[in-house]
C-alpha cells in the first residue's frame, strides 16, 4: 500500500490530509506532529484567545482525524532529518518509511542573538506560548512588544484589551513596509497612539536588566527606561526547516525556505512542500514569493495534497495573497503583492475607514482596506482578474460613477 | 434525493470573507462584517464544492446542513 508521509500537524498537514482524502488517496497516511496538541488555528492566539474570550479552536477531534479521515496521528513526534535516497523521515520516535512525502513544518519565530537568558522574553507562536503569555499579561501588569509587525500589534491590541499597558518598540521608521509599503504601513502604526498604545518607532531596546532571573526593565535606545512585567519579541518568523539541511532538499539561501515549482514540489522527486516555509513562482504575479498567512497556508496544503495524491495530473498553484488582522476591533485587510504606486481611494490615512490601491501603470496589484469589508473580496477578484485602477475606482466608490 | 442548506454560525463569523473569495454569487460580507447568503439551498451537484468552501472558512462558522424532503 502506497504510504504518504505529512511532516506538520498544523493548518497546511491538515489541510494536505484531507485534500489527498477528497482526491480518491486511499493508501495509508501518517501525520506527524511536533506539538502535543492536535492540529490547532493559530491567528485567534494573538486575539481572542489571547484575551480569554475564545479557547482554542482545533478543527478536527481525533476520532475524525483517525477514524473518517483514516489518518496515523503521531503528536509530539518531531521530524529531525530526511534521507531521500532511502525514503524515510528521521523522527524524535524513529524512522518512518514514504512513498510519497509533504512538507508543512511551517516556521518559526525570529529572536535576536543578544537576548538575555531571563524570565519573562518570550515569543508567541504555538499553543504552550499562548498559555504562557496569557498568565503574563493581566491587568495593570506592564509589556514591552519588540516589533510593530501584525502579531506585535495583535498583541498590544489585546493587552490593551486586557487593561495591561503596552509599549511597542520598533527598529524601524514604519512599521510593516515590506508586507504593506510605506503608506499603508504608517496608517495603520497611528491606531496604537489613537487606542492608547504607546508606539516607538526607531527605537530598539538597548539593554535588558532582571531581578531574581526575571526582567523586570528594559532600556531603550532613547536612554528611556521601562519598567515591564513581559517582553514580547514579534520581529518575524523564518522558515523551521533546519532539520532539512544536508538532506538534498533545495533550501533557499537568504531564509532556509524550501524551493518548489509551481506544482509545490520539492526539488526532489515524491516530496511535496505547503505553508509558510514554501517559495514558489506564483503565476499571478509571475514571481517567486514566501506567503506567511492562513489563506496560503490553508490553500497550498490542499494543493499539495491533492498533487501528491495524484502526481500525474499535478496541477499549479497561483493565488492572490489574502491576509487579514485585527487591532482594537478594527478589520485590516490585505489583497495582492504591494507596489511602490499607492493611493488612498477612499477615506484616508488618519481615518478609522479607508482603501488604498497598489498599482503597476495601470494594473491593480494589490489593495488595503480597514474597516471595509464588503469591497475586500471583490477587489481581490478584480486583482486575480487583472483589472485596471479605473475598474477598482468604480467598485469602490460606485457612487461617483457617471452615468452615460 | 435531499438537498442541503448552507448554515452560518452568526457567533463565530466576522466576515474574513474567504467564502466570497470562492463563490461570491452564493456569499458576500456587507459593511459591517455581515456574511449575506445569497440563496441558501444547495442541490447534490454543488456539494462538493460548497463542503469545501464550508471546510475553508477561517472561523468554522459555516455548516452544510441536510434538509430532509
Amino acid at each position: 500500500m502506497t504510504r504518504l508521509v505529512v511532516v506538520g500537524a498544523s493548518l497546511a498537514g491538515l489541510r494536505a490530509v484531507e485534500s489527498s482524502r477528497r482526491a480518491g488517496f486511499d493508501g495509508e497516511i501518517v501525520l506527524l506532529g511536533a506539538e502535543r496538541h492536535l492540529p490547532y488555528d493559530r491567528p485567534p492566539l494573538s486575539k481572542r484567545y489571547l484575551v480569554g474570550e475564545a479557547e482554542a479552536d482545533t478543527w478536527r477531534t481525533e476520532d475524525e482525524i483517525r477514524g473518517e479521515l483514516g489518518v496515523d496521528l503521531r503528536l509530539g513526534v518531531a521530524a529531525t532529518g530526511l534521507r531521500p535516497a532511502d525514503h524515510v523521515v528521521e523522527t524524535t520516535d524513529g524512522d518512518v518509511r514514504y512513498d510519497r512525502l509533504i512538507i508543512a513544518t511551517g516556521a518559526s519565530p525570529r529572536t535576536l542573538p543578544s537576548l538575555p537568558d531571563l524570565d519573562g522574553i518570550v515569543t508567541l507562536r504555538t499553543l504552550d506560548d499562548a498559555d504562557d503569555l496569557r498568565r503574563r499579561i493581566v491587568p495593570g501588569s506592564h509589556v514591552t512588544v519588540l516589533g510593530a509587525g501584525f502579531i506585535g500589534s495583535e498583541i498590544a491590541s489585546s493587552a490593551e484589551k486586557i487593561g495591561a499597558y503596552a509599549t511597542v518598540v520598533e527598529a524601524a521608521p514604519v512599521p510593516l513596509v515590506r508586507a504593506v509599503g510605506d503608506e499603508v504601513g504608517a496608517a495603520l502604526a497611528r491606531l496604537h497612539p489613537r487606542n492608547g498604545t504607546r508606539l516607538l518607532l526607531g527605537t530598539h531596546i538597548a539593554e535588558y536588566r532582571g531581578e531574581r532571573g526575571r526582567v523586570t526593565e528594559v532600556v531603550l535606545s532613547t536612554g528611556e527606561v521601562l519598567t515591564t512585567d513581559v517582553v514580547v519579541v514579534g520581529i518575524g518568523a523564518a522558515p523551521a526547516t533546519t532539520w532539512l539541511e544536508g538532506s538534498g532538499i533545495a533550501l533557499h539561501d537568504r531564509d532556509g525556505g524550501i524551493v518548489c515549482d509551481e506544482t509545490l514540489l520539492t526539488s526532489v522527486p515524491d516530496v511535496w512542500a505547503a505553508g509558510d516555509a514554501v517559495h514558489w513562482p506564483n503565476a499571478a504575479y509571475g514571481r517567486t514569493m514566501r506567503l506567511e498567512n492562513w489563506t496560503n497556508a490553508s490553500d497550498q496544503g490542499l494543493r499539495a495534497g491533492a498533487n501528491a495524491a495524484d502526481p500525474e495530473h499535478a496541477a499549479p498553484y497561483a493565488t492572490v495573497p489574502y491576509f487579514w488582522s485585527d487591532w482594537y476591533g478594527h478589520r485590516i485587510q490585505f489583497v495582492g503583492v504591494a507596489s511602490d504606486e499607492v493611493e488612498f481611494v477612499s477615506g484616508g490615512p488618519d481615518g478609522d475607514r479607508f482603501v488604498a490601491l497598489f498599482t503597476d501603470g495601470d494594473r491593480v496589484v494589490a489593495a488595503a482596506t480597514l474597516n471595509e469589508p464588503r469591497k475586500i473580496m471583490k477587489l481581490r477578484r478584480l486583482i486575480a482578474e487583472r483589472g485596471d485602477r479605473a475598474a477598482a475606482l468604480a467598485l469602490v466608490n460606485p457612487e461617483l460613477v457617471t452615468k452615460e | 434525493m435531499s438537498d442541503y442548506r448552507i448554515e452560518v454560525d452568526r457567533g463565530r463569523c466576522t466576515g474574513i470573507g474567504i467564502c466570497e473569495s470562492m463563490r461570491d454569487d452564493r456569499f458576500e460580507v456587507d459593511d459591517d462584517g455581515t456574511l449575506v447568503i445569497h440563496d441558501d439551498v444547495v442541490d447534490e451537484d454543488e456539494r462538493a464544492e460548497i463542503e469545501s468552501i464550508v471546510l475553508s472558512c477561517p472561523a468554522s462558522a459555516l455548516k452544510l446542513a441536510t434538509v430532509v424532503g
